[in-house]
């Protein structure tokens, strides 16, 4: 299973990559195993607010609809267009081509690093959550 | 519960969940990839935790006429049929397929989550003269669906399998073993349900893989292709708390004998109003769900049972029970999906028009 060290996660399997100017959210390696094929990505509006935790948008596979929450809060400044058409970048390239959005953090909020660890993520991983 | 292929699937790398409490393979690599194959080549499915029954003796045909909806008179030796087994009331309890084997013994496949039911209903309604044996214990079940099942058949035990027409139940020796195989399935595909000794299933199994070309495929590639042909499903397009008529009417049923539930269908269908069974075509690759409301002109019409993404259509379709006046082809239709109306089209069943399942053996 693929956790890279640079990124963040939640226990939700949400990764978070700080792009200095914006958060980039995805879901984990492990969480597009779990879903198997991803048909489709249900995108929030740009310039939505998110709080940290909430449901920020919708990836479905063919077994399932699965909720993605915002791992920081903040103004969604940009979703992933490419997904519309090849959402199973989500499987194929987590990290990469399969980003979700990016979301720009509210001031002073310093969730960014309570987000766990690759190390930390990748215990809950193995516990099977 | 383990089938005894259990093993194969943990060695394939399968991704393991549970199904009517039996442990079952959903997806070994990927199931888009795995509906693709099926469709264009040739897979194979485990299918032993479906129940399948042996029914036995002289007053057998007379016993299942009653308990089993489709005619069974008129059924040939070697030759199957499709139908349901339907309470008081006309309620689902399960759709299965009923073979004759000889004059005075048939064979019923059912599904897995409704064997131990089912096996009480029927051995509750046979004939003190009637035996119902439980298959399970001597066979394993495998599915081998796909254009190319033949050629893999062939290729795996080096012996051409004998011409089978759709629906047809026979003895074939493979590997030096009596094997039975019927030219049934749930893809929509041309292919066969293999019935092998126990011992020996998973040696089958594997020169399927090795050298017949075959790939594995699992529940999750299995639902895909049922969806794509409109086949309904136990637990959601069938169960007790409707009966059959929603589904093409008296179809798969012969009203001109006396089954359990007759009457209650056969006055639902007088009364009629009832709900039908629809295929909606969605516009994109967003899925409905079993459960999401359907409407037409802001009214609610029905209820999505199955819906997922279609891979061979490109596009989410769903079947829903809907009102007669929504059911018409051509309708336009909502779902609500989350809160948003997704637009939907009624189309006709199968979404997917061009498996191969009733293909004639010369036209390989």
């Amino acid at each position: 299973m693929n956790i890279p060290e640079d990124l963040r996660y939640t226990k939700s399997h949400e990764w978070a990559r700080d792009a200095g100017a914006y958060v980039e959210v995805g879901i984990s390696d492990f969480a597009q195993h779990q879903l198997s094929d991803v048909t489709y990505v249900d995108l929030p509006e740009i310039g939505r607010h998110v709080n940290a935790g909430e449901e920020v948008a919708v990836v479905e596979s063919i077994k399932a609809a699965s909720d993605i929450y915002a791992p920081v809060s903040g103004v969604v400044a940009e979703v992933n267009p490419a997904l519309s058409e090849k959402p199973e970048a989500v499987n194929s390239d987590p990290y990469g081509e399969g980003w979700m959005l990016r979301i720009t953090p509210d001031a002073g909020g310093g969730e960014f690093n309570k987000l766990l660890s690759a190390g930390e993520y990748a215990g809950i991983c193995e516990a099977g959550h | 519960m383990r089938t005894p292929l259990y093993d194969e699937h943990v060695r394939l790398g399968a991704r393991i969940v549970d199904f009517s409490g039996w442990e079952m393979p959903v997806v070994y690599g990927g199931i888009i990839e795995e509906h693709r194959f099926t469709r264009e080549h040739c897979s194979l499915f485990d299918t032993c935790h479906m129940g399948k029954f042996e029914i036995r003796g002289r007053a057998a045909q007379a016993d299942l006429e009653r308990i089993l909806t489709q005619p069974l008179a008129a059924l040939a030796p070697g030759r199957g049929a499709y139908g349901y087994i339907l309470n008081e009331k006309g309620g689902v309890l399960d759709d299965q397929i009923c073979f004759r084997r000889s004059a005075d013994c048939f064979w019923l496949i059912v599904n897995a989550g409704t064997t131990p039911s089912n096996e009480e209903w029927v051995r509750s309604r046979l004939s003190p003269e009637s035996v119902l044996v439980d298959l399970s214990l001597r066979y394993a079940k495998f599915d081998v669906q796909g254009p190319k099942a033949r050629e893999s058949m062939d290729r795996a035990f080096g012996a051409a399998m004998p011409d089978m027409k759709y629906f047809h139940l026979r003895e074939v020796d493979l590997l030096g073993t009596s094997c039975m195989v019927s030219r049934t399935g749930y893809t929509g595909e041309f292919g066969y349900e293999l019935f092998t000794p126990i011992d020996s299933c998973a040696d089958f199994w594997r020169r399927l893989l090795a050298g017949g070309g075959a790939r594995p495929a699992g529940l999750g590639a299995r639902d895909t292709l049922r969806v794509e042909m409109g086949y309904p499903l136990y637990g959601h397009e069938l169960g007790p708390g409707r009966t059959p008529a929603g589904i093409g009417g008296a179809r798969f049923m012969n009203m001109d004998k006396d089954f359990t539930g007759r009457d209650a269908v056969r006055s639902e269908l007088e009364r009629g109003g009832f709900n039908v069974l629809a295929g909606l075509r969605l516009e994109g690759r967003a899925s409905a769900r079993n459960g999401d409301r359907v409407v037409m002109d802001g009214v609610p019409v029905g209820e999505v049972t199955s819906g997922l993404f279609a891979p061979s259509l490109g596009v989410a379709v769903a079947m829903a029970y809907v009102a007669p006046s929504a059911a018409a082809p051509g309708a336009r239709l909502g779902i609500d999906v989350r809160g948003r109306l997704l637009p939907a089209k009624v189309v006709g069943l199968p979404f997917h028009k061009s498996g191969t399942c009733r293909r004639k053996e010369n036209e390989t």
